[in-house]
């Protein structure tokens, strides 16, 4: 049981940053706190694709001469890396827009709070 | 059993069809009312003629077949114009020529509005009556059926008073919901026989082995599903509602295309899909006869107290529908023909009074039996149709009535029932009790308020005087609709 | 063209278009619009051809850079992915011919030509989903189409920036599920290919982690798609975005996420695992008769037409989930065909509402009356159609696929499913009929007079022909694809059941 939580340490430090990230988006009133929330959220993911590639022991994916190309289970996966290049950039892609319609928003109704907001978009005519 | 000699021929098609094109042709012409009418009465007669072409070969006992496309994997949209739908094409083909001209003189008469709407739903509804009539399977029924259904609507509500309005509501809850079912059970039936819709003499679902758990709710779902159109209690409350709609439509609509399609898919049902082996088996015609007598007696009662005469009318269509449901519970050949009589000879006689009433609403302004005092006088051409019609109803001789009554009757005697054929003189009594007060209003009593009125326009009196004379002359000459009610009947109840 | 390349071609065609429309309008801003139609255009004729390579069942693979799979991304053209890119690109086209006016009438000048680009990157982000083979690659085009979704809706009226907000962090959270559950995949299979992962799955068998993954693909699917309890984005987006994007939206966006489950559930995973090992096909099947009856309920309280008609996606798209869950031949043709269905239906009604948007300026039920009639008979007329086969009369296309699904769960004796389908055929007749009386009808308060008068006054002001003939067209199609319907089922659909179902036929 220990060597299961120990074991795995990273990978409960990446599900607590989700639980963060989601609490954020769900919890938080701000709509600036729940694109942050959005963010880790997502950065969480990330760390976790990243940590499922890596390896005790193993180095970094680059050819080294000294282990050569027979032992290839020395050096870490890089695939997930290659990956999480391209959910990085979705990512903040993600958050360039969340922050786009956040200054749309603050500009129509000068409240970045989600109550408030709600409770103006209701007197607001169609 | 005798095979059933098949040919085919796009003339069940075509009789779908006419009325279909007429719908275009009306809706061109909704500035010029008179060409607009000719579309209606060309249709009427072209699609009368049609049917009338395939009559010789349904009385030798063939049917047309018309294959069309696909419609769902196994299944096509197909026609047959075999005995059974041939008389119910006859009834509704020949009686819409009738109505439209009664149509005429009676939106002329009280200068409606929204007249083509109505003339051109009219033409949707009767072509989804022939479609009903003709269908080879039930997927081509259902699709008709449910054509019927929101075809009619426009029709009920065509005042648009709040009264049409709910009137239709509740007509779509009714018969929608009663779609669904139906849906339902087809869709079972369709598990059942892997694939296969067609509407087969004997039942469909004749061979399989089904237990009670499938065979009772399957029963269930197909009885509500044309329970609902066929008025049997506790079904029917749409119709009297119903009856705010204008007086052709509650004519034609009524007692013959809507609720008679809803009887004729009861015996489809019960002897081309479900068949008469099960339905014993089960004691499901039990259940069927029960009903009937109910709706028959509770049907008669409740028209003593309406006062309203299409109200009245209403009821004793709704307990004059339930005497084929009783023909079709006693699971025997001459039951069903004398059945088949009753769909034939309700029909005329029920629109020569319902033609009666629209006539007294529009001359007179009268729409209760307690106005109606005198009214005899006046107008008494139509009093004296009303009095054929009324007099059929009951049963009487020498009217269609009492031939399909007495057929009916000694059927159920003949199947071992006879309470049910005292049930039958009941009703008749009961009959008498709600109609001929109002004969004996009309010509018997002083009436006020009449001076200088006159008979309805011709366009209106004639064709209630044709239905009043075709309900003396079928109680003479039966013989054609026997005929044809015994081909129909024939094959269906083989080792019964 | 080689016809190995068939499937890569419509999604590059719509990135390049994409990328082409901001350079092009630099010249001049007109050819925004006829370059992104002519590229729908052209996917159309390339998907309806793709149709007819693969009807005798074989697929065509193509690999990107010439890797072979599982190294590689590959797209592959089954029948499946076929009908589902005609559906899409076919009924884009149609509600693009209806958007040139509506864009104008919406958007302010600067942002049109960004609007068709963000269009076009839609278009290559379904597309691409569809024809993926690869995991990965189908978590890029979702993002690339959920992005451009988030920027198509919010540029609508004053409150579509917050419904885009919204449906910005619920999309992002699926998309993350998603890739979450493409991560556990990975991590216990070594592979991102689909194809390839099913050989794996044989072997494997259910681990957690498998497992695990599939939970949260699901959970990511099902927000794209709005499955209840996952709808919340739905209403807002619908409602608030601009007409055109409401309209390229509600028909094939949430299909998307369908078409997902569906490749998902029944192409890498074995039947037998979805259907009992792990009961997802039960749950689903659940969730979606929630969703069916909840979305019908709250479409009936609804004033404002497209906030109805949003509800009554979330309704539908309980169908389609239902024909998945039911797990079973007849019930996944019905789910599919329920795709084309009511891609053609929604699109024809948000276009509806379109046409109401321009020419009365609103699109309230309660101020909707005999007027609205008057004034455009072939809109309401249209409308009047599209209800109908909301509500599954014959011969409408809604019919069959009630029939189908109602099939599927007879099939599995699920007594309960099918009572629930066919109740909400009334539900949704009820709600439709509220409108369409409302046409037709007299209202209740007004007189004689008012009634009479307002002929006078009202004459004909129905929609231009290029906004009218899409609507017509799309109910027409209505029809048209209801009667043949039949075709469509046992030429293409039956020929897309994989091997596990195609064994179960009756």
């Amino acid at each position: 049981m220990a060597n299961f939580l120990v074991g795995h340490f990273f990978y409960w430090f990446v599900f607590l940053l989700m639980a963060i990230g989601l609490f954020g988006i769900v919890l938080k009133r701000n709509l600036i706190k729940k694109a942050i929330g959005m963010s880790i959220f997502q950065v969480a993911i990330i760390l976790f694709f990243v940590a499922s590639g890596s390896k005790w022991g193993g180095t970094v994916p680059v050819l080294d001469p000294r282990l050569g190309i027979s032992d290839t289970a020395r050096y870490i996966n890089p695939l997930p890396h290659c990956l999480m290049l391209t959910a990085i950039v979705v990512g903040v892609a993600t958050s360039g827009v969340a922050f786009a319609l956040i200054i749309s928003i603050w500009r129509r109704y000068q409240t970045l709070d989600e109550p408030e907001l709600l409770a103006k978009m209701k007197n607001d005519p169609d | 059993m005798n095979p059933q000699q098949v040919y085919s021929s796009l003339v069940p098609l075509w009789a779908v069809v006419v009325s279909l094109a007429a719908v275009l042709f009306i809706l061109l012409s909704s500035r010029r009312p008179n060409l607009r009418e000719f579309w209606t009465l060309a249709a009427g007669l072209a699609k009368f003629g049609l049917v009338l072409s395939l009559l010789p070969a349904a009385l030798r006992g063939q049917t047309a077949a018309a294959d069309l496309f696909e419609i769902l994997p196994g299944v096509r949209l197909a026609l047959r114009a075999d005995p059974l739908g041939v008389l119910f094409a006859l009834v509704a083909s020949g009686l819409w020529i009738l109505t439209s001209c009664y149509s005429i003189g009676y939106m002329r008469g009280l200068k409606e509005h929204k007249q083509t709407r109505y003339f051109a739903f009219f033409a949707v509804c009767l072509s989804a009556t022939m479609g009903i009539a003709f269908a080879a399977n039930l997927a081509t029924f259902i699709l008709f059926y449910e054509i019927l259904t929101i075809a009619t609507y426009p029709l009920i509500i065509h005042q648009e008073t709040p009264e049409a309005v709910r009137a239709g509501r509740k007509y779509l809850a009714f018969t929608l919901s009663a779609g669904v079912l139906l849906v339902a059970a087809a869709v079972w039936t369709y598990q059942l026989t892997g694939g296969d819709l067609d509407f087969r003499r004997g039942g469909l679902l004749a061979g399989l082995p089904l237990a009670a758990g499938t065979a009772v709710p399957l029963f269930l779902l197909f009885l509500a599903g044309v329970g609902v159109k066929s008025s049997v209690m506790p079904l029917h409350s749409w119709l009297p509602t119903a009856m705010v709609a204008p007086t052709p439509v509650s004519a034609l609509l009524h007692a013959v295309a809507v609720v008679k399609a809803g009887v004729f898919g009861l015996v489809r049902m019960a002897f081309f899909i479900l068949g008469p082996e099960l339905l014993r088996r089960f004691r499901l015609d039990t259940a069927l006869l029960v009903l009937a007598v109910v709706t028959i007696l509770l049907g008669s009662l409740l028209a003593l107290r309406q006062d309203n005469l299409k109200r009245r009318l209403a009821y004793s269509t709704v307990s004059h529908l339930s005497y084929i449901v009783l023909a079709v519970g006693l699971l025997s050949g001459p039951a069903l023909v004398a059945g088949l009589l009753h769909l034939a000879f309700h029909a005329v006689m029920k629109i020569t009074l319902f033609f009666c009433a629209g006539a007294l609403a529009v001359r007179l302004g009268r729409e209760n039996v307690s106005e109606l005092n005198g009214v005899g006088r006046v107008m008494p051409w139509t009093m004296a149709a009303f009095t054929l019609g009324a007099v059929g109803l009951c049963g009487l001789p020498p009217l269609a009535g009492f031939v399909s009554k007495w057929y009916l009757g000694a059927a159920a005697v003949a199947g071992g029932r006879p309470l049910l054929a005292g049930v039958l003189v009941l009703s008749g009594l009961l009959n008498a009790a709600y109609l001929f007060p109002i004969i004996q209003r009309a010509f018997f009593r002083r009436g006020e308020g009449l001076a200088g009125r006159k008979e309805a326009s011709a366009w209106m009196v004639v064709p209630l005087f044709l239905t009043a004379l075709l309900s003396l002359a079928l109680g003479l000459y039966p013989n054609l609709f026997f005929d044809l009610a015994g081909r129909a009947a024939a094959g269906l109840f083989g080792s019964l | 063209m080689i016809p190995t390349n068939a499937p890569a071609l419509t999604p590059l065609l719509f990135l390049f278009t994409g990328l082409l429309i901001p350079l092009a309008a630099l010249k001049l801003k007109k050819l925004a619009y006829w370059l992104a139609l002519a590229a729908t255009a052209l996917a159309s004729a390339a998907a309806l051809s793709n149709i007819f390579r693969v009807l005798d069942g074989r697929a065509i693979h193509y690999h990107f850079g010439g890797w072979p799979p599982p190294i590689g991304i590959e797209y592959v053209l089954d029948p499946l992915s076929a009908f589902v890119t005609s559906v899409i690109n076919v009924i884009a086209l149609i509600v693009l011919i209806h958007a040139r006016r509506t864009v104008e009438a919406d958007l302010p000048e600067g942002k049109r030509v960004p609007y068709y680009a963000l269009v076009m990157l839609m278009m290559s982000g379904f597309n691409g989903i569809v024809m993926t083979g690869d995991f990965f690659n189908l978590y890029v085009f979702l993002e690339i189409c959920s992005l451009a979704l988030y920027g198509l809706v919010a540029v609508g009226d004053r409150k579509s920036p917050v419904a885009a907000f919204r449906y910005l962090v619920l999309g992002m959270i699926g998309g993350c599920f998603y890739l979450l559950g493409v991560g556990f995949m990975y991590m216990n299979s070594g592979s991102l290919n689909m194809a390839d992962l099913k050989a794996i799955l044989a072997v494997l068998g259910p681990r957690p982690g498998i497992i695990v993954a599939l939970a949260f693909m699901l959970l990511g699917f099902g927000i794209k798609m709005a499955l209840f309890p996952l709808h919340g984005w739905l209403p807002d987006a619908y409602t608030y975005a601009p007409t055109a994007t409401s309209a390229l939206m509600a028909p094939i966006g949430t299909k998307i996420g369908a078409y997902g489950l569906i490749r998902v559930l029944f192409f890498v995973f074995v039947l037998q695992f979805i259907t009992q090992t792990v009961p997802v096909a039960t749950v689903i099947a659940w969730l979606s008769a929630a969703a069916i009856l909840y979305g019908s309920i709250q479409a009936m309280a609804q004033d404002e037409l497209k906030r109805m008609l949003a509800f009554s996606s979330i309704a539908q798209v309980g169908y389609i989930g239902l024909g998945i869950g039911l797990a079973n031949p007849w019930g996944l043709v019905g789910a599919v065909l329920h795709i084309l269905n009511h891609g053609l239906m929604k699109a024809c009604l948000f276009l509806v509402a379109g046409n109401f948007r321009m020419k009365l300026g609103h699109s309230r039920i309660s101020r909707l009356d005999q007027e609205a009639r008057r004034k455009m008979p072939w809109t309401t007329a249209a409308f009047t159609l599209a209800a109908l086969s909301m509500i599954g009369l014959p011969p409408t296309v809604g019919f069959f696929s009630k029939w189908y699904l109602a099939w599927g769960a007879v099939r599995n004796k699920g007594w309960v499913f099918l009572a629930i389908i066919l109740l909400s055929s009334l539900l949704n007749a009820v709600y439709f009929f509220r409108v369409v009386e409302r046409f037709y009808l007299r209202p209740k308060q007004k007189g004689e007079e008012a009634g009479r008068t307002a002929a006078a006054t009202s004459g004909r002001s129905e929609v231009t022909v290029s906004m009218l003939a899409p609507t017509l067209i799309l109910a027409a199609s209505l029809l048209v694809v209801g009667l043949l319907n039949a075709v469509l089922v046992q030429g293409i659909l039956l020929k897309f059941l994989p091997p596990g179902l195609a064994a179960l036929k009756p």
